[in-house]
């Protein structure tokens, strides 16, 4: 059983077991443009909720990503180094940035399921 | 945050962009499309490829007219305007008294007309005109027609697009500038542009800006290309950015456009703080505009640092970004002149980490003007 949550810095982050993944989201994608690079962080990472993970790069921009919840980073999309441009193919699938453990479920419960996420994007 | 738009200006082709479905943003205090639905990755590889189709209406139009306008304008700038030939245009740049870099621009003598036609930057037009108007007082006077629109058509199959729409066009060869009729309107065209490609700028009146517009969009090989797509062309293709990579805080010998000085300048000194810069072309400057290519594949943006190898700051990256047609990430910027020299290895200080980078020749497509038929 997996659940995803996002935050309004336009990450998404979904729990499965005791993993969680972490992802920039549709939206966040398109407004973006064509990302061009991402910097990725290392595994062993320990990284706080709301901290500075990664980078991304469109053409012309540079955006911090967020960790939307506090953990330990245990895996980082290779993927995106060669091919930076499935973050904007596939942002909340093949396009994910990292992946955490040791997520808490509270921090985890604080922040906006999908339906909020897609009021709170229209109110922008 | 405020809304802005209503006191942004809009060029004669503003809905046209928003019917295209045209992301806008404010530039020099207009409302314009940074990118259309493509996207700026393909808008520049499209540019490249085929032609792409640009609004520039909100640069500087305007005419000079007197006595002797060329001789009047060498008072400002250092280019070589008197011996310009009819038929021609030319780039120039606009010195203070101090000799730096007030603004950049292009120059035009039409065939059998007294008047010189000039483009300048937008953000600076006002400004520039009131400049000029102000230091040739007697000698020349300054129509501006910020009312008319500006097209730049880039790419390699632009000469074939145009010739459809402006038969006859396609003899033109870089630099060279006609009054022709373009989709049935009267039209002022260069062969030039600022993308490294081949292609022409159309000037138009601005009612007709929409109806050339949409008869070059109709031809299958163009795109419309945003201000994004626009400021990747030019990077790559080594070319400054007024307020970035050139302002009055340098001269042209540090700007690395010394090229831009007539060689009858050179001899006569007579522009604006000849000695001072002429004494910088022969003794040489602290510092210099350069070419960087960072190695790895992280982009190294405007204001980051530039560093030698031992950690001391030796200049600043002045634009800097992702090269789509290089895939590869490219910048330009200022280092002290003892590191100016191509293949020098420096670092770029971005995210607080040192990235391997070297000076570079620009630029780093290798322009493809139409010089001869």
């Amino acid at each position: 059983m997996s659940e995803t949550r996002f935050t309004d810095q336009h990450e998404w982050v979904r729990v499965d077991g005791a993993e969680a993944t972490v992802g920039i989201t549709k939206f966040a994608a398109e407004q973006l443009g064509d990302v061009v690079f991402v910097e990725l962080p290392e595994a062993g990472r320990k990284v706080g909720a709301g901290g500075e993970a990664a980078v991304v790069e469109s053409v012309k921009a540079a955006s911090e990503v967020y960790a939307p919840v506090s953990g330990e980073v245990t895996a980082a999309n290779a993927a995106l180094t060669d091919d930076p441009a499935k973050v904007n193919a596939d942002p909340e699938g093949d396009g994910w940035f990292f992946k955490l453990k040791g997520v808490e479920e509270a921090e985890f419960g604080k922040l906006m399921t999908k339906a909020q996420y897609d009021e709170f994007v229209k109110g922008l | 945050m405020a809304d802005t738009s209503e006191t942004l200006l809009k060029t004669p082709l503003h809905a046209l962009h928003v019917e295209l479905g045209a992301k806008m943003v404010p530039f020099a205090g207009y409302d314009m499309p940074v990118q259309y639905p493509a996207g700026v990755l393909k808008e520049h590889l499209h540019t490249r490829e085929k032609a792409g189709l640009f609004d520039v209406s909100h640069m500087g139009q305007a005419f000079l007219s007197g006595a002797d306008p060329a001789k009047a304008l060498e008072r400002l700038t250092p280019a070589d305007v008197i011996g310009l030939k009819e038929g021609m245009q030319r780039y120039g740049l606009l010195l203070n008294d101090q000799g730096t870099i007030k603004d950049d621009f292009m120059f035009s003598k039409l065939a059998g007309e007294a008047d010189m036609y000039l483009v300048v930057n937008a953000g600076t037009k006002e400004g520039d005109y009131a400049y000029i108007a102000d230091k040739l007082e007697g000698a020349a006077t300054v129509a501006t027609r910020f009312d008319r629109a500006l097209l730049a058509l880039q790419g390699p199959m632009a000469g074939a697009v145009l010739e459809r729409l402006s038969p006859g066009i396609d003899k033109l060869t870089f630099m060279k500038v006609v009054r022709a009729t373009v989709a049935g309107c009267p039209a002022i065209v260069s062969r030039s542009g600022y993308t490294g490609e081949d292609g022409f700028e159309i000037s138009i009146e601005g009612k007709d800006g929409e109806r050339v517009a949409r008869a070059l969009l109709a031809e299958s090989e163009v795109l419309p290309i945003g201000l994004g797509a626009r400021d990747s062309l030019r990077l790559e293709a080594g070319l400054c950015l007024y307020g970035h990579d050139i302002d009055e805080t340098v001269t042209p010998v540090e700007a690395s456009l010394v090229w831009s000085i007539g060689k009858r300048r050179k001899m006569d000194r007579d522009f604006p703080a000849a000695e001072k810069i002429m004494d910088q072309v022969f003794n040489g400057v602290a510092r210099k505009r350069v070419g960087i290519l960072p190695i790895g594949k992280a982009p190294a943006r405007e204001h980051t640092q530039v560093a030698d190898k031992t950690g001391r700051v030796i200049g600043e990256i002045t634009s800097g970004g992702f090269g789509p047609s290089l895939n590869a990430p490219v910048a330009m910027g200022y280092v002290e002149t003892a590191f100016a020299a191509d293949g020098t290895e420096i670092d770029l200080i971005v995210r607080g980490k040192p990235m391997p980078a070297r000076i570079a020749p620009m630029p780093f497509v290798p322009h493809r003007y139409r010089r001869a038929i």
